[in-house]
């Protein structure tokens, strides 16, 4: 990476000083930034983004806005409108036969809407006259970021930058394979492709491409979607093989070499048959997991404190790390979920207390999530072993339920998964320690739960509840099978 | 009608629908338990089986519809999202109306079998109370079954009302014919101003459907005014034409047909203005009357409220007479809802027979709109809260939000809009949720769960929102 060294060109000279220098122009830092700037400081941001491997650059707004959520939730889109469009045949339109899609059409609309919100950050940025360097930034020492003059002694830091996909090591691995940080900019159709990995982002990634047509597969070495529930886990795997996508489960790939057709040919191992197979794709995308590039900051230089496995900067709960000015934020910080909702929060709160007169720290207890699926999973709470753990099995209720969508039945969809729990203490007043939902709209479902449990909602006020109908959400109200019952938990009638 | 068993429990259901949930409650307990159900036919001769209005021809058959609507928007959002298929794309009417009709059938089916697994009697006839405790119940073939039984729970419901002009009956039609409708209904007028009336014209439009809806005087009475203004904002700036302050006084049949050629002479409301129209259907949903003047509540004393037929009872659902109860659309006062009704009758029968104290709460119900724009609510308007607690009392905050499938498709920015009414004096209590949107009502039914907890504007605001989800913008 090239780092500027001569003082900023507008402005040279002593007088270049800040309040807060943000490192990161993604959820969090915007967020702070702009908060920040609210209370009429001088705030400067910096975000640079290192090309990936493959090339692939992007503009202002972080992961979310550009290699993340918004891409993400886009093709996830264009793909449910596929399935939308053999429904609709069912619900009297008559669409002529064949139906296909066409990548360059999707991606172009999509990376045209990232642009626009790229451009949308920086105007913003200007309106609140927060400075912003397309720079990379790194500590020469404590108060100097390398790339801006000196500021002075009562300059904050605060470090979002990004953590990036990590790609396997193995021979062929980084030359020929993708992340999805370059999936998004992709300008021609991925093809056959393979997904490595067990991580939301590559069932989502996995999804969608089987839900515009292509031929997916997805290799995990164990268990889908760790961290979260495993039922629920079970269920999204298990939805998206009867959807089409292919699993090829505890296997690892060994290497990755390219054919003369300028496929790739991908080798093996089958850990449960001891074999080595071997097939061959257009992409090879690794969705192996993120780790943050702590090295480039040059944190050591300045005694900011990282977990030794994780590489993640050590934060404690007012995001102070271990150098009294520096502040960290966002996907980089150790031990915090890794949401753009969450970083925005914490962004903002940490800039009302630095600069406003708040002493409130951001809860990162019960933030509600969802996995944009085909079908899609969302959660608020304790998974169901988690609370087991935590309370032990004879003190946690589950209730749940299979339900079926009203909109699937004229579809003549499957609901076999559509399922939803919510896991509940025992004890007389039975409050709500986790809810799980599968189903459509999984996001909209769950968010004002979340609320709900964040003011303590116990299972009585749940059953009190009236539900609206005719919608998936009033299921919730309406649960009372439990699991230890052994009862069928079916919904039955309309 | 209703019915009764020997010595035990009667239910009272025409339009049982949901109501099986709880009889089937009361059968739990051992209860003998009856039900008469019977569906008199529509003026066109339309008639449906057993479930009650959500099931046959309310709830389920519109949000059927209103999804099949929704999916032609689906069609031309996805073609933005690289599908691609032929231009001209046609809705067929017959085709959906069959498969939703089958649907339909299978639960009618399915209620029939419920009723049997739990040993409760099931009887297609008509009931009317004919002296104390006693029923009649007259099938189709007029054959009388006298009954008498315990108790009695009447949940009769309603019917779309008719405009009481010339040529309403003959040839226009109501929500109770539409769901079921043999043929495309063609260029439609839609009387009314209600929710069925707009869920109605919405989706008819939605299908590619020519259709005026003629308004007397606001929309959706009852509803947070400023939300049902927006509603008709965006129903017309999707080609649905409005009519407004006009009232229909004559529908002649100009041409017969499947369908056929009708002509609405209209007045102002505001003076002397005549208007004619001619349309393929012309759909009345300008109320519905509750089905309690024929069924000989005056033998057994029950009082209704004369000028609505409505009847009054008690936080038990009780009515004047001690043994007689009342659940559902019928109720003074009350909402007319299905989960509501399902809610009251099943907490009353665990009242009677297994010895509960719940009652049916029904402050905080949460509802919504199935318009093309959709819209969820719980709790206050903000002129029902302004009326309460006074406008000083009261904090408003709102947001117009664009759902991130709208960009690529470039649909409809700054139409969506949500606000939250919270009580100043109580600690900045949550008293009012209002979205409007895509899923409105998945998004509003947890809202109505946090309401129901007591939430207040702080704990809304240190909830962290799902990205990216509309119902985010909310918190």
């Amino acid at each position: 990476p090239v780092l500027l060294l001569e003082p900023v060109p507008q402005n040279p000279g002593p007088q270049n000083e800040y309040d807060l220098l943000v490192i990161g122009g993604g959820s969090g830092g915007l967020a702070c930034a702009k908060e920040a700037a609210q209370f009429g400081r001088k705030v400067a941001v910096l975000d640079y983004v290192e090309p990936s491997p493959q090339g692939t650059k992007w503009g202002l707004g972080g992961t979310c806005v550009n290699v993340g959520c918004i891409p993400k939730k886009l093709m996830h889109q264009a793909a449910l409108l596929g399935s939308a469009l053999k429904d609709a045949q069912h619900y009297g339109w008559n669409i002529a036969q064949p139906v296909h899609h066409t990548w360059s059409l999707m991606a172009q609309a999509v990376q045209n809407y990232v642009k626009s919100l790229n451009w949308g950050h920086r105007v913003q940025l200007q309106d609140k006259k927060v400075k912003y360097f397309n720079m990379k930034g790194s500590f020469s020492d404590p108060y100097t970021i390398r790339g801006l003059t000196k500021a002075g002694k009562e300059v904050s830091c605060c470090v979002i930058s990004a953590i990036l996909p990590v790609c396997s090591q193995i021979a062929g691995a980084l030359e020929y394979g993708i992340t999805s940080d370059d999936l998004f900019w992709l300008k021609k159709s991925p093809g056959k492709t393979l997904v490595v990995g067990a991580s939301y982002v590559s069932l989502e990634c996995a999804g969608f491409l089987t839900g515009i047509g292509l031929d997916t597969t997805v290799m995990m070495r164990s268990i889908p979607l760790r961290g979260f529930d495993q039922q629920m886990a079970s269920l999204v795997t298990e939805h998206m093989e009867s959807y089409g996508t292919k699993f090829l489960k505890r296997c690892f790939p060994t290497k990755v070499e390219k054919l003369e057709s300028n496929r790739l040919q991908v080798t093996w191992k089958n850990t449960d048959l001891g074999t080595e197979e071997t097939d061959s794709f257009d992409t090879v995308m690794w969705a192996v997991g993120r780790a943050p590039d702590t090295e480039a900051l040059n944190l050591e230089a300045v005694g900011v404190k990282t977990n030794s496995e994780t590489g993640k900067i050590v934060v404690d709960a007012s995001e102070a790390t271990s150098v009294p000015h520096i502040y960290a934020i966002g996907d980089i910080t150790e031990g915090r979920p890794e949401l753009t909702p969450t970083a925005i929060a914490a962004g903002k709160l940490l800039a009302q207390r630095l600069f406003g007169q708040s002493s409130e720290l951001m809860d990162y207890d019960n933030v509600p999530t969802t996995v944009f699926t085909p079908l899609e999973y969302g959660c608020v709470g304790l998974s169901e072993e988690m609370a087991v753990r935590c309370y032990g099995s004879d003190n946690i209720e589950v209730y749940h339920a299979y339900y079926k969508p009203l909109e699937f039945t004229v579809a003549e969809r499957d609901a076999t998964q559509c399922y939803m729990k919510v896991v509940c203490l025992r004890e007389r007043e039975q409050r709500i320690l986790g809810l799980h939902f599968i189903g459509p709209n999984a996001g909209e479902v769950i968010q004002g739960f979340a609320l709900g449990i964040k003011c303590g909602a116990t299972y009585p006020q749940l059953m009190k509840t009236i539900g609206i109908h005719p919608t998936c959400a009033e299921e919730i109200t309406k649960l009372h099978i439990t699991k230890r019952s052994g009862l069928d938990a079916t919904v039955t009638g309309c | 009608s209703f019915y009764y068993k020997k010595k035990d429990w009667i239910s009272t259901v025409v339009m049982l629908g949901h109501m099986t949930d709880y009889v089937i409650e009361a059968a739990k307990y051992e209860k003998k338990v009856m039900v008469l159900d019977f569906v008199t036919p529509t003026p066109l001769g339309n008639s449906w089986g057993l479930g009650g209005t959500c099931v046959n021809v309310g709830c389920i058959p519109k949000k059927l519809m209103h999804q099949a609507a929704l999916l032609g928007q689906a069609l031309e959002d996805s073609r933005k999202f690289g599908w691609q298929f032929t231009e001209e794309v046609k809705h067929n009417w017959m085709t959906m109306t069959e498969s939703v009709q089958n649907y339909i059938g299978s639960l009618n089916w399915g209620y029939r079998v419920a009723l049997r697994e739990k040993k409760v009697t099931y009887e297609n006839a008509y009931g009317e109370f004919v002296g104390p405790h006693t029923v009649k119940a007259t099938n189709k073939r007029g054959v009388e079954k006298l009954y008498t039984a315990e108790r009695f729970l009447i949940a009769t419901g309603e019917r779309p009302r008719y405009l009481g002009i010339p040529g309403d009956k003959e040839y226009c039609i109501s929500s109770d014919d539409l769901f079921s409708l043999p043929y495309c209904p063609g260029k439609t007028l839609v009387v009314g101003a209600s929710y069925v009336a707009l869920e109605c014209a919405g989706f008819l439009a939605g299908l590619g459907l020519d259709v005026t809806v003629m308004v007397r005087s606001i929309l959706l009475r009852g509803f947070d005014q400023d939300i049902a203004n927006k509603i008709g904002e965006y129903m017309e700036g999707h080609g649905i034409n409005f009519i407004r302050e006009f009232v229909p006084i004559k529908v002649e049949q100009i041409e017969e047909g499947t369908p056929g050629r009708l002509k609405v002479i209209a007045k102002s409301t505001k003076g002397n203005q005549i208007i004619e129209g001619e349309y393929n259907t012309v759909l009345l949903a300008i109320g519905r009357d509750s089905c309690t003047r024929k069924i000989g509540l005056d033998k057994v004393g029950v009082q209704i409220n004369e000028k609505t037929g409505k009847i009054p009872v008690n936080d038990e659902e009780q009515t004047n007479v001690p043994y007689i109860y009342a659940v559902g659309d019928i109720l003074q006062d009350k909402l007319e809802l299905t989960p509501v009704a399902i809610q009251a009758g099943r907490l009353l029968v665990q009242r009677l027979y297994a010895g509960a104290t719940s009652k049916c709460d029904y402050v905080n119900v949460p509802t919504t709109v199935f318009t093309p724009l959709e819209y969820g609510a719980c709790g206050y308007s903000e002129e029902t809260a302004v009326e309460k607690f006074g406008e000083e009392n009261i904090e408003v905050y709102h947001s117009h939000f664009w759902p991130l499938e709208w960009t690529v498709p470039s649909r409809d920015n700054n139409k969506c809009y949500a606000k939250i009414i919270c009580n100043i004096q109580d600690n900045e209590r949550v008293i009012g949720f209002h979205v409007l949107g895509p899923n409105a009502g998945e998004v509003t039914q947890g809202f109505a769960a946090a309401i129901k907890c007591g939430m207040t504007k702080e704990q809304l605001d240190s909830t962290i929102g799902i990205h990216p989800v509309c119902a985010e913008v909310c918190v």
